[in-house]
């Protein structure tokens, strides 16, 4: 889709009167709905949509051996898939681009040890970890889909139950499990995770969560990807260059929302009941 | 022909109130997450009453005395739906209209469309049909003349006119044998849209009528596209149309109240059209003024995009 001049201006001076075309304020998200649970055969999952931004986030877990360099660690990796309806741009390898910076922002914002503690995946030093497939899923794309995949990641890990070891058998080189059942896990700790929030510059304002159209008229945003009361990545997406004082503007105004974003989703994952299935057809 | 799809057209708006409740939730600051379960059923019926929906392969009929129309199918002797939609019923020809579509033109149609292509003598719109219509060089009304010949100098120019990218409005002049529509803006009325939002909803959504540009009285114009783009703008002078349809006024900014206004008719039509009201100038200014709000508060209404790529 693109835009005309005439609706980019309209848009422009709704950003500039702090009304955009939706009736939002600068700061403003549009409503989002989540589920849990969504996915049987996985660990854990979540879905996630945003307006029109539709996730899907399966993690599965697998017993790996950890890297030499790192024995005491688990591994985590993302992986995201961008359905062709999304988008017709996602026809073929369209999406790759798209999939490799959402994949690489997640892997870097889940990088360090206080965002999320890999230690806690080890089994056997040097032997055994869990390693933590995180599967992304890109649905439907109605803009801001940096804020609403980190979301869904952080609703399914929140959601995972990691199975616990119950006998350790070791035999020379060989290792043994023996696995608890489905029905006695642990969940992850996913308290620190962190929220990314895309703080898109139009004119001279800085708006968050933008609408498809919206992303049409901003020459760069800036993505922060916040853990707890700290700033775990910082990415910026687009052609434009940014001032240094904007850059601090944007900066400040993403660690303000990815506070509240934060508690939102904690407030709507504590009320989640475990029987209230809905799934993709109701 | 009266269309009774999905909704009677006794419109009663009372009824359908139920899915302003949650614009009372006034809260500008705080971000809403809701629970998939914690779902509004938003859906309107008039007395209870839900209109049958078909889905496809399901049996409509296993008597063979009927006709099969559109969006149906024979097999095994049983008339089958083909796709998702309530039936309608001629005698004894049987069809079954889809609630989500692309759109199928008539000649006489107003239509909303996004030019796509610039190419020889034509240019390519996006008028949410399978396939993208034309809209020819010879008609479209140059400035400067209405009768005038079109010279090698206009085929230069025409990026000039309509570049990719602008929305026009206009209307379908004939239906090519494969369903593509050409389009013509011969009239003052049609041509390039200025500023302002547009709306995409579902083409079976757009109730017919006589006329689809409508100034409406809260101070905003609106085009119901037949084809289920809808553009809402500031109230159009006509006297300043009459110019020619290629100007645009990017300087103009608009006031914050008329830009209220342009919201509100935005959220209530997206309402509408998740409650699968069908849409007109009444039923969009009934729906307009029972909002209670003065702020347009109104953003859970969002635009559902239901097509995915062409089919």
């Amino acid at each position: 889709m693109t835009l005309c001049e005439a609706e980019k201006t309209f848009v422009l001076h709704g950003v500039e009167e702090n009304f955009r075309i939706d009736g939002r304020e600068r700061e403003d998200y549009r409503p989002m709905e989540l589920e849990t649970d969504i996915v049987s055969h996985a660990f854990g999952s979540a879905r996630l949509r945003l307006a029109n931004t539709d996730v899907l986030v399966a993690v599965k877990i697998e017993v790996d051996t950890p890297f030499p360099e790192r024995p005491f660690e688990g591994k985590l990796e993302f992986f995201v898939d961008c359905s062709a309806n999304a988008t017709p741009d996602f026809e073929g390898r369209g999406g790759e681009d798209v999939a490799i910076e959402i994949s690489n922002t997640l892997s870097a914002a889940y990088h360090s040890p206080k965002v999320f503690d890999l230690r806690k995946l080890c089994i056997l030093k040097g032997r055994k970890c869990w390693k933590i497939f995180v599967d992304i899923l890109l649905l439907e794309c109605g803009g801001n889909l940096f804020d609403a995949v980190s979301l869904a990641v952080k609703a399914a890990l929140w959601n995972t139950q990691v199975p616990l070891i119950r006998q350790i058998d070791i035999d020379g080189n060989n290792v043994e499990l023996k696995v608890s059942e489905l029905s006695d896990c642990q969940r992850l700790d996913v308290k620190t995770a962190p929220v990314m929030v895309t703080v898109c510059k139009i004119g001279e304002h800085c708006i968050v969560d933008p609408n498809v159209a919206e992303e049409q008229c901003s020459v760069g945003s800036i993505v922060v990807s916040v853990s707890e009361n700290k700033f775990s990545t910082v990415l910026q997406t687009g052609t434009g260059s940014l001032h240094s004082s904007t850059l601090l503007d944007c900066l400040k105004l993403g660690y303000k929302v990815a506070q509240r974003l934060d508690d939102a989703l904690w407030s709507t994952l504590s009320k989640i009941q475990p029987t209230e299935d809905v799934g993709f057809l109701k | 022909m009266a269309i009774c799809f999905p909704i009677h057209m006794s419109f009663r708006i009372k009824v359908g109130l139920r899915f302003f409740k949650f614009l009372n939730e006034k809260c500008p600051k705080k971000i809403h997450i809701r629970l998939a379960a914690h779902r509004v059923n938003t859906s309107v019926a008039v007395n209870q009453r839900y209109p049958k929906i078909y889905t496809p392969g399901e049996v409509i009929t296993s008597q063979n005395e009927f006709m099969r129309g559109h969006g149906t199918y024979e097999e095994n002797g049983d008339l089958k739906s083909s796709v998702a939609g309530v039936r309608e019923q001629v005698n004894n020809l049987i069809s079954v209209r889809p609630l989500k579509s692309r759109y199928n033109g008539e000649v006489g149609d107003v239509v909303v469309g996004r030019i796509t292509e610039v190419q020889q003598r034509r240019w390519k719109v996006d008028t949410n049909s399978r396939l993208d219509s034309v809209l020819l060089l010879s008609s479209v009304n140059l400035p400067g003349g209405e009768l005038r010949r079109r010279s090698a100098e206009d085929e230069h120019m025409m990026r000039q006119f309509l570049q990719e990218g602008d929305l026009i409005s206009a209307e379908v002049q004939s239906v090519f044998s494969d369903g593509s529509l050409s389009l013509h803006t011969r009239s003052l009325r049609y041509g390039k849209l200025g500023q302002g939002v547009l709306v995409k909803v579902f083409p079976s959504l757009i109730r017919r009528s006589k006329t689809h540009f409508h100034n409406l009285p809260v101070g905003a114009s609106i085009i119901l596209g037949n084809n289920g783009f809808i553009w809402i703008c500031p109230t159009i002078n006509n006297a300043e149309e009459s110019v020619g349809g290629f100007i645009q006024n990017l300087e103009e900014v608009i006031p914050r109240q008329e830009r209220e206004t342009i919201s509100r008719i935005r959220n209530c039509i997206l309402a509408l059209a998740q409650s699968k009201m069908m849409l007109f100038d009444t039923s969009v200014l009934y729906a307009y003024l029972r909002n209670p709000l003065s702020t347009p508060y109104l953003n859970c209404w969002y635009q559902r995009r239901w097509w995915t790529s062409r089919y």
